[in-house]
């Protein structure tokens, strides 16, 4: 396999060099360092308003970065030369809430991005669209408006509609959290799917067991910067930082309680 | 009921009526032209000034305040001036085509300058009612700012001002009868000179009866899109 990593010697697939980015006063990122290899599923977690989201956010250039550098397949996103839309081709997103074109069939919210950015035929984008949602088992409903969805299956669709760009990267914010309990699973479940067949990704969440589960690497985010990094036993069962304990603490604590 | 009588025989003289309804008719169908060409060329230019207005970016700032500036100017003056200033002003210049038009041409070029101003702070709303996230969504999915205006933000933002901007038309469809004082042959004007003719007032009604049978269908419908929304968005509520 010839990874970017191999050709470029050194360089990981994402190199964070050393981010950081403020809301004008407020420093949201602080020096974030962080590498991601292909295949790799790289899971931040972190209390709320720990910038999370932004680190997102930056990665595909829906927020600027003020200081450091961001590389993404050997290609820097601060040198001004980079092609914003060639870019976020390559890399997929899905936002917590507020995913879905509304005025859109689900059908038509899959075709979108292969139609018009990857410029491919109607045809051609039907069927991709078609396929993908034969594969979450949401076909009868490609002629539906979104709001005819529940939660879960909304989410899956916003997940489908990302991977029809065929990207190397899927960043996921937190997919989970605007959903009922016992609509969780059946997204978490697609997103399992996509670390078995070796999609690289940067996963946001709230879901402990989850990032325990699929991460090859966990991050804990604590206000803007990287704490404690590792893989998620060490991060999980024997944590370093007395912050990464306690927030663990707080959340399982939480999960129980729920 | 010597004044009801008066009444009734100076605006509802059944005689003038028949007598009026070709005339006025006639003058309508002006009316009529004028506020459809007017309309669909207020809907292109309002959309177009209202995304100049919402353009991003430093170097899109005169282009902004370019845009500011005409509605600014066109909402704060009274129609009727801009009335005079172009179905006067225009000929006064002497320019071959500019000059030369029809009064006709100048009232639908006031108008449609006028309501442009309007609608495009209509479309504007709109456009910035469409959550900003629908907008991240469609930038991230690789989709360039046209393309992201073009299929996901103003599809969602005509929709949801629909009401509002049929509100306006309603307004339009009756200030072509006031964009006419620099002379146009429509109804209100022809239906003033039959009433001077005629001696009574019946052909005023009778214009009256043309402006309202088209507006209330207009009225009716946006009512019903109203009443419609409200009722999806509590269905969505729950
Ligand atoms: N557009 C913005 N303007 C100003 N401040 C912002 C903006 N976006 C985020 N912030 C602030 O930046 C900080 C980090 O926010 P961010 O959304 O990245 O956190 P998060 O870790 O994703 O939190 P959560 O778990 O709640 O999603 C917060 O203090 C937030 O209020
Ligand atoms: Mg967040």
């Amino acid at each position: 396999m010839t990874d970017i990593a191999s050709r470029n010697g050194a360089g990981s697939f994402v190199e964070i060099r050393g981010v950081s980015k403020w809301f004008g006063e407020l420093q949201v990122l602080d020096d974030i360092h962080l590498n991601v290899e292909k295949h790799e599923v790289v899971c931040l977690i972190g209390a709320s308003g720990s910038g999370k989201s932004t680190l997102l956010r930056c990665l595909n250039m829906l927020e600027r970065i003020e200081t450091g550098d961001i590389v993404v397949d050997g290609q820097s996103l601060t040198t001004g030369k980079v092609n914003v839309n060639e870019l976020r081709r390559k890399i997929g997103i899905v936002f917590q809430a507020y995913n879905l074109f509304p005025h859109m069939t689900v059908l038509q919210n899959v075709m979108l991005g292969p139609r018009k950015v990857r410029g491919l035929s109607k045809e051609q984008s039907e069927s991709i669209a078609h396929d993908l949602l034969h594969r979450i088992g949401l076909e009868a409903k490609a002629h539906e408006y979104p709001d005819r969805l529940s939660g879960g299956q909304q989410q899956r669709v916003a997940i489908v509609r990302a991977l029809a760009m065929e990207p190397e990267l899927m960043l996921l914010d937190e997919i989970t959290s605007a959903l009922d309990p016992q609509l969780v699973s059946e997204v978490l479940q697609l997103v399992r799917g996509l670390t078995e067949v070796g999609m690289t990704m940067i996963i946001a969440t709230h879901e402990m067991g989850f990032a325990r589960e699929v991460a090859s690497k966990v991050c804990f985010l604590d206000g803007g910067s990287i704490l404690e990094e590792g893989a998620p036993e060490q991060i999980f069962t024997n944590p370093t930082q007395a912050r990464t304990r306690s927030f663990l603490a707080r959340v399982l604590d939480a999960e129980k309680s729920a | 009921m010597h004044a009801l009588h008066q009444v009734l025989h100076a605006f509802f003289n059944p005689h003038s009526f028949t007598l009026a309804l070709p005339d006025v008719w006639a003058g309508f169908q002006v009316n009529l032209r004028m506020m459809f060409i007017a309309e669909a060329l207020v809907l292109v230019f309002a959309l177009f000034v209202a995304i100049v207005r919402g353009l991003p970016g430093r170097g899109a700032k005169p282009l902004r305040v370019l845009a500011i500036a005409y509605t600014d100017f066109f909402r704060g003056t009274p129609i009727i001036l801009v009335t005079f200033i172009v179905g006067f002003g225009l000929p006064g210049l002497q320019i071959g085509f500019i000059s030369s038009r029809s009064f006709t041409v100048y009232g639908i070029v006031a108008l449609t300058l006028v309501y442009t101003a309007y609608v495009s702070e209509v479309f504007r709303a709109g456009i910035e009612s469409v959550h900003p996230s629908q907008r991240s969504a469609a930038r991230s999915l690789g989709l360039s700012y046209a393309q992201a205006m073009r299929y996901v933000v103003v599809p969602q933002a005509v929709r949801r001002v629909i009401p509002p901007l049929l509100n306006d038309f309603v307004g339009l469809q009756k200030d072509t009868a006031l964009v006419s004082v620099i002379g146009v042959a429509e109804a209100a004007s022809l239906s003033q000179q039959f009433s001077t003719q005629n001696g009574d007032f019946a052909s005023y009604v009778v214009a009256a009866v043309f402006f309202i049978l088209i507006t209330i269908p207009l009225a009716r419908f946006t009512d019903h899109l109203v009443a419609e929304r409200e009722m999806r968005e509590r269905a969505q509520a729950f």
